[in-house]
């Protein structure tokens, strides 16, 4: 086990953990306001502080890990869930005009700057969770589609393949039975990369008031509402601010952990 | 080269009035958060063009002073008949247009027809509707008569709807307004400012400051850094309220903090169900804590109301106790209505802070009776587009900031869809009614008609807060209307 796996799967884990915890405990009620009492610095009983509401903000970064994970996940998902086919096929029919057809209509997608189509689908059909999550999901595809094809297009090459072939399976079995399997790896590695990438982009989201809607607390939200009170009550900023950068920063060094661990090739070129 | 020589004349003479100290400035940059969409404040109801325009560069025959007294205007004097219909308005002599053209008694028969046609676009045809005839008598004498006796009818002469333009330059006034004001348009960079610079030629007591600039800065942190960068001298309607204090520690700057004509409330779609039922409209004034919400949204700056009136006006009735924070009669209402385990509607919120900041404590005090309110948050355009004129709504938000607007209550068509006969009985008795002591029972009795009806849930008055510089002097602290009057504005010597 390498240091990076070891230190992103702690960040990660504690940030998982903290999302599932407040589904069942969370030191106060999140939603609960208690204006006399707001804006305190961090101090027990509100670890975190309290927000210009009187919220306790610890609560809050523990039910908005969840917002985060909820809508990184499902966007993930969405991704993996179209993407994946979609490179498989274009695989098994390298350079027939069905690959042609997906893989440039991924270049579209991949073409425009991801946080501008969200903003165009949420624009569209209004801001909220769930639409966040389709539009990160969306942009979510040609990154799976193209790393299913390439990698499965040097698996084409194999022998154990052309020995499928021979046995006479259909190249949808194939695909399915042998291709599959063995781009699952990389699928993991690339799988929390983007994961990561959309814990930011729903913060981003949020932060323009496009993603989830009050009272659903959300991290990038908790900072856009920190804005105008950084100068008198940093810690407002700075908690779901750490937040971010430290679950963005455990899932990146997982990806890169899991990565040297589960890529065989990689591990041959390093020693 | 025009601009640089006028300038380089300009300082000859203060240097040769002796006033060659860095102290003695002529420019001011006054920032505020919407831009207008154009400079005609007589074709739309957008309140940023009054800001900009109203006083500076427009006048009307009366106009409000800062503290929401009417003063002559463009009429230098009138005469009321006795039966209260016929106004006899003198004008002022010798005023001109920014244009050369002189204002005369046609002008004012073009502006006050040309609001009250037929096809008229103007955003309050109200104010002119009681209008029956306008002749011209002579050049400088202007008699109005009217249908029926209006006792707000000078009042309603004062607002920015009712300036007087002129019919040469009618054609362009969206984009380069031609008034009678002490200060003249200059230039406007849309997105960035607006130039205006003194009216040599003005009527009245000339503007003391050379040049004015108006910036639009909409966003609350870059409004909170570009005043603490000293990159504007004035910032009206500050929409920072959290960060008032620390200019008020700053010996850089004054923080004025006033009143306005914005009553704040939770509007209501009487016509929707279940809002339809009394008893829930009333569970909904019950549920209500107005003082979180002024902490809590405003940080503490807003007057509690009870109804849809200004406090600081004479004829204010205080309603709060009859809608005071009780979640257990307000679920005990809910109950009697029908709705036990309460209900969900939607809670529509504009961009402004008291709005969205609003919202999540109302969210949360509904909540607490059992409402579930879905918050939308929306843009100005979106909401004007489903809430007001489409009534697409169950609850919003709004502070309506028109002067003495009761009368909306009398409308069944306006957007909160408020129908009583009754309540617009009497505000046809109101317009009629001239003697001021009357005048004050039936406001009084038509605040406590909307108030027992719980039309809307009244929050709180808004507080005009502007910050400036410590040595400009001169601006209103208060905001009878939508203005920001220059015109007594200048530095500290």
């Amino acid at each position: 086990m390498n240091r990076n796996l070891l230190l992103g799967g702690l960040l990660s884990s504690l940030f998982v953990l903290a999302a599932l915890l407040s589904f069942v405990w969370t030191p106060f009620d999140h939603a609960a306001m208690d204006i006399p009492a707001k804006l305190k610095p961090p101090q027990a009983p509100h670890w975190f502080g309290t927000d210009h509401f009187g919220r306790d903000m610890f609560s809050m970064i523990m039910v908005g890990a969840r917002t985060s994970l909820a809508v990184a996940f499902i966007a993930v998902g969405i991704g993996m869930a179209i993407g994946v086919p979609l490179g498989l096929t274009a695989a098994a029919r390298k350079g027939s005009w069905l690959d042609e057809v997906i893989m440039r209509a991924n270049d579209l997608v991949f073409a425009f700057p991801s946080l501008v189509i969200a903003i165009l689908i949420t624009a569209v059909f209004g801001a909220g969770a769930i639409n966040a999550i389709i539009a990160i999901g969306i942009f979510n595809i040609p990154v799976f589609a193209r790393i299913t094809r390439s990698a499965a297009l040097s698996l084409w090459e194999r022998d154990f393949i052309l020995a499928a072939r021979v046995a006479g399976k259909s190249s949808t079995r194939i695909s399915l039975e042998h291709i599959l399997p063995n781009v699952t790896n990389l699928l993991i590695v690339q799988g929390t990369i983007q994961f990561s990438l959309g814990i930011l982009a729903e913060a981003g989201l949020s932060y323009v008031g496009l993603g989830a809607q009050p009272p659903t607390p959300s991290w990038g939200r908790m900072l856009a509402d920190a804005q105008t009170m950084v100068s008198f009550a940093p810690h407002l900023a700075l908690i779901p601010g750490l937040a971010i950068i430290l679950t963005v920063l455990g899932l990146n060094l997982m990806g890169d952990g899991l990565r040297d661990h589960l890529d065989p090739r990689l591990r041959v070129s390093r020693t | 080269m025009i601009r640089t020589s006028k300038l380089a004349f300009a300082s000859a003479i203060a240097v040769a009035a002796g006033l060659g100290s860095a102290q003695a400035q002529g420019d001011i940059t006054v920032a505020m958060q919407l831009e207008p969409p154009h400079l005609d404040p007589t074709s739309a109801a957008a309140g940023a063009i009054d800001s900009v325009v109203y006083a500076n560069i427009f006048e009307g025959l009366t106009r409000f002073m800062g503290d929401g007294s009417i003063v002559p205007g463009l009429a230098e004097s009138w005469e009321i008949s006795d039966d209260g219909l016929v106004y006899t308005f003198k004008l002022q002599e010798g005023v001109t247009f920014h244009d050369g053209t002189t204002m005369d008694a046609e002008d004012v028969k073009f502006s006050l027809d040309r609001a009250r046609a037929e096809d008229s676009v103007n955003a309050q045809k109200a104010l002119f509707e009681g209008i029956s005839d306008v002749s011209v008598v002579d050049p400088l004498t202007v008699k109005v008569t009217l249908a029926e006796p209006n006792g707000l009818f000078l009042f309603n002469m004062a607002w920015g709807d009712a300036v007087i333009v002129a019919p040469e330059s009618i054609e362009d006034i969206k984009t380069n307004p031609v008034g009678t004001g002490a200060f003249k348009f200059v230039n406007w960079v849309q997105g960035d400012r607006i130039d205006i610079e003194k009216n040599p030629e003005y009527w009245g007591t000339p503007a003391r400051l050379d040049k004015a600039t108006f910036k639009f800065i909409s966003d609350p942190t870059a409004a909170f850094a570009a005043v603490m960068a000293e990159d504007v001298d004035v910032f009206t309607g500050f929409p920072a309220p959290e960060n008032l204090p620390q200019f008020e520690a700053d010996p850089r700057f004054q923080v004025l903090v006033g009143s306005t004509e914005g009553e704040t409330i939770l509007s209501t779609n009487n016509k929707q169900p279940p809002f339809d039922n009394i008893k829930v409209r009333e569970a909904l004034a019950h549920a209500i804590d107005r003082q979180a919400i002024i902490d809590g949204a405003m940080f503490g700056y807003g007057t509690p109301i009870g109804t849809h009136f200004a406090p600081h006006h004479p004829a204010y009735v205080d309603l709060t106790g009859q809608s005071a924070h009780d979640p257990d009669k307000a679920r005990a209402l809910l109950a009697e209505a029908g709705f036990p385990d309460g209900f969900e509607t939607t809670l529509h919120l504009p961009p402004p802070s008291y709005a969205r900041r609003g919202g999540e404590i109302i969210a949360a005090q509904l909540a607490e009776v059992g409402i579930t309110a879905e918050i939308t948050n929306v843009e100005w355009a979106q909401w004007l587009e489903t809430v007001f004129k489409g009534k697409n709504f169950g609850l919003t938000i709004v502070s309506h900031t028109e002067p003495m607007d009761i009368g909306i209550y009398a409308r069944p068509d306006y957007y909160f869809q408020y129908d009583n006969p009754a309540f617009q009985e009497l505000m046809a008795t109101l317009n009629s009614t001239t003697d001021p002591e009357q005048r004050t029972k039936l406001l009084q009795q038509a605040q406590t008609i909307i108030a027992d009806d719980y039309v809307n849930g009244y929050l709180f008055q808004l507080a005009a807060l502007s910050v400036a510089k410590a040595g400009v002097q001169g601006l209103w602290a208060n905001a009878p209307t939508q203005a920001t009057d220059l015109t007594a504005v200048s530095w500290a010597e």
